[in-house]
């Protein structure tokens, strides 16, 4: 698949940001159903029949090149959003493989790797790049062998090491988190760095979790879909800079929600690394505002009535209270009260124009 | 990548170390790199007899992987065909690497016990720890006439803390581990009797469990049982390399799941007959107990028939 990149879009600032058709329709619409709830939505990361952001390890899509240089822009400012502690040393050789290895054996017209013993070349044609390296020998690369390569993908990833019958995030990369801090949470445990999750604990869902993802094996990835709203189709929605991203809130109104409310969904993957034995986390988000996504006749109709239906610890802690009601009334003009299929496919094989 | 999830090696070397030792030099069959592996990861070989986890002596992609075979007398079939068959040109399938003895990152020594064949790993970690510069001490239990062949296959250098005991007893445990330093990490390997005294004395000592490790296999598979799907009306024979969800999905019964890991809880059955084997993190104690339900994707029968109302 020849890739069409979108180099201009911005991700800050002027937001120039949009999802072509194509985009669109590969969405990863996080509601299997008309309601959400907390659950183990994890699924092996390579059933047969996945398409689209599904279908390879590592999704490459139209704002691969723009998503590159809004992370570049983001570490000039804030270095301190690549952290590795000095024990994962070999995670990070092993992401390099692991996400060289799947680029270049998933868009081989973009991304070659050639090895030789230990002397590799890798070469990223979206990103003019060429780079002859010593595997193993960290003085070789222009960056620590982690940042280079997550340099080069998209999305935020975390390196878990699995010790004492848990997690310890002990390291990754992120400059388009959903409002949680690496620099605050690097060390901790898996329950300690999902504590303020509401609902969830008492359901048990992190104690499953965290038993099905120790046990994730090389070679058999694992999957699930997270979301939230975000406003403008901004990255970096840090907690360090909330100041520039929070006060967005209170700038919806019912005639700019539809273009300016963006869900923003995480394609989140567990990987084990064979040399460590950690296991990688990718955090991939996809933005699209409600007027993409309600062009999608079965997409408009869901999210009304999940929305509509949301927990109200789960609107509190996903930030969306102030605007509930305005986002509610914007909706529900989408929702004809026709019923949906089971699933998140779009049902249709092109996008409708806009009704509105 | 996402494929990548059995191997076609290739026997390119097979040379007897020991009387009663082999060594396997295994290669991608296509000539293609291997996965690498971490210290104390296995892989498990389909031999015409069924399938036989080996500790990965050594593990390069390019290279290959190492596995040193002791022929038991009670074999079923495995070490024998591995010693009187197997030849080099060979071609066997493998699952990829996969480690449940990791070696602790955060460890301030590693303390390595093994016994007999229980050598393989330890082989790993020495290099490993090596490599690494991290301090490691190593006690392993042979008997007499071995104790030659267990120290050149661990090879020790100068200065390094390996010590082959003829044994058992061999080593006073209890004596070695109350001198180790704080946050010493113990991992064991070897026959059955030695990993539990080791495990004994550790726990005699107030060790945290953590702290001790002992090698895994894992218990992907079981005994074979009989699966009656009482609404399809049909029955099926779960073999003992196969989880019960895959033989449903086999006999062509569409039924749910997703992460086929014993998390979610999508695969849920409703038992009718029978005793499950119950190994999900789903099921609270007191469903277990009830034996009303199952999860199909992880767990199998302790009963020979197994009666399943789907």
């Amino acid at each position: 698949m020849a890739t069409r990149f979108k180099p201009d879009e911005t991700f800050r600032d002027d937001y120039r940001y949009g999802n072509s058709d194509d985009a669109i329709l590969r969405f990863p619409f996080p509601f299997t159903e008309d309601g959400y709830m907390y659950g183990v939505n994890i699924e092996p990361h390579s059933r047969p029949g996945s398409t689209g952001p599904f279908a390879v390890a590592f999704d490459v899509d139209e704002h691969y090149v723009a998503e590159c240089a809004e992370r570049a822009t983001t570490l000039a400012l804030e270095p301190g959003r690549c952290l590795v502690l000095p024990h994962m040393d070999q995670a990070q050789w092993d992401t390099l493989e692991l996400i060289m290895e799947s680029l270049a054996g998933d868009y081989p017209e973009d991304f070659t790797l050639e090895r030789n013993g230990l002397d590799w070349t890798w070469t990223n044609r979206p990103l003019g790049l060429h780079q002859k390296f010593r595997f193993g020998d960290p003085t070789t690369l222009p960056h620590p062998p982690f940042e280079y390569i997550v340099r080069q993908a998209q999305g935020d990833f975390t390196l878990q090491d699995q010790r004492d019958g848990t997690l310890y995030i002990d390291g990754g990369i992120t400059t388009t988190p959903a409002d949680w801090s690496l620099a605050f949470d690097v060390g901790m445990t898996f329950h300690e760095w999902h504590g303020p999750v509401p609902l969830a604990h008492q359901a048990g869902v992190f104690d499953r979790a965290l038993q099905y993802l120790m046990r994730v094996r090389y070679g058999h990835p694992a999957r699930r879909l997270n979301w939230t709203l975000t406003i403008n189709p901004r990255l970096d929605t840090s907690p360090e800079n909330f100041p520039l991203w929070g006060p967005d809130r209170a700038s919806l109104t019912p005639e700019n929600i539809g273009a300016k409310l963006f869900l923003r969904v995480e394609l989140q993957s567990f990987f084990r690394l064979p040399r460590s034995n950690a296991l990688l986390f990718g955090i991939r988000t996809y933005l699209a505002n409600l007027d993409d996504l309600t062009r999608v006749p079965k997409w408009g109709r869901r999210l009304h009535r999940v929305m509509r239906d949301l927990h109200p610890e789960v609107i509190g802690y996903k930030g969306i209270t102030r605007y509930h009601e305005t986002l509610i009334a914007h909706l529900a003009q989408f929702d004809d009260g026709v019923a949906t299929s089971v699933g998140i496919g779009p049902d249709v094989a092109n996008v409708p124009p806009a009704v509105v | 990548m996402m494929d990548g999830q059995t191997l076609t090696l290739r026997v390119a070397d097979a040379v007897l170390v020991a009387p009663g030792l082999r060594r396997l030099h295994l290669v991608a069959a296509d000539g293609t790199r291997l996965p690498p592996a971490a210290p104390g990861a296995h892989i498990t070989l389909t031999l015409p007899s069924g399938h036989n986890s080996y500790t990965l002596v050594s593990a390069d992609p390019e290279a290959g992987y190492e596995v040193i075979v002791r022929l038991t007398p009670q074999s079923r079939g495995g070490s024998r065909h591995v010693h009187d068959t197997l030849a080099p040109g060979d071609v066997l399938p493998a699952t990829v690497p996969h480690n449940l003895f990791a070696l602790h990152s955060q460890a301030k020594k590693h303390l390595l016990i093994g016994g007999g064949i229980g050598v393989t790993p330890m082989l790993a970690f020495v290099a490993h720890l090596r490599l690494a510069h991290a301090p490691f001490e190593l006690h392993h239990m042979a008997v007499s006439a071995e104790i030659g062949v267990f120290e050149t296959l661990l090879d020790a250098r100068p200065g390094e803390r390996v010590h082959v005991h003829a044994g058992p007893p061999g080593v006073d445990l209890g004596a070695l581990l109350a001198v180790q330093p704080l946050g010493t990490h113990v991992y064991t390997c070897g026959p059955s009797g030695l990993m539990n005294a080791v495990e004994s004395a550790a726990a005699a000592l107030g060790w945290p469990d953590s702290h001790v490790h002992r090698e895994d296999f894992g218990a992907s598979g079981g005994e074979p049982f009989m699966l009656r799907l009482a609404k399809s009306g049909i029955d099926i024979a779960v073999a003992a390399d196969q989880t019960m969800l895959a033989a449903i999905e086999a006999a062509g019964v569409d039924t749910p799941s997703l992460c086929r890991g014993g998390a979610c809880g999508v695969c849920l059955a409703p038992v009718l007959e029978g005793t499950p084997e119950h190994r999900d993190h789903y099921l609270t104690p007191a469903e277990r107990a009830s034996s009303r339900m199952v999860m199909p994707c992880v767990s199998r029968s302790q009963s020979a028939t197994l009666v399943l109302d789907i």
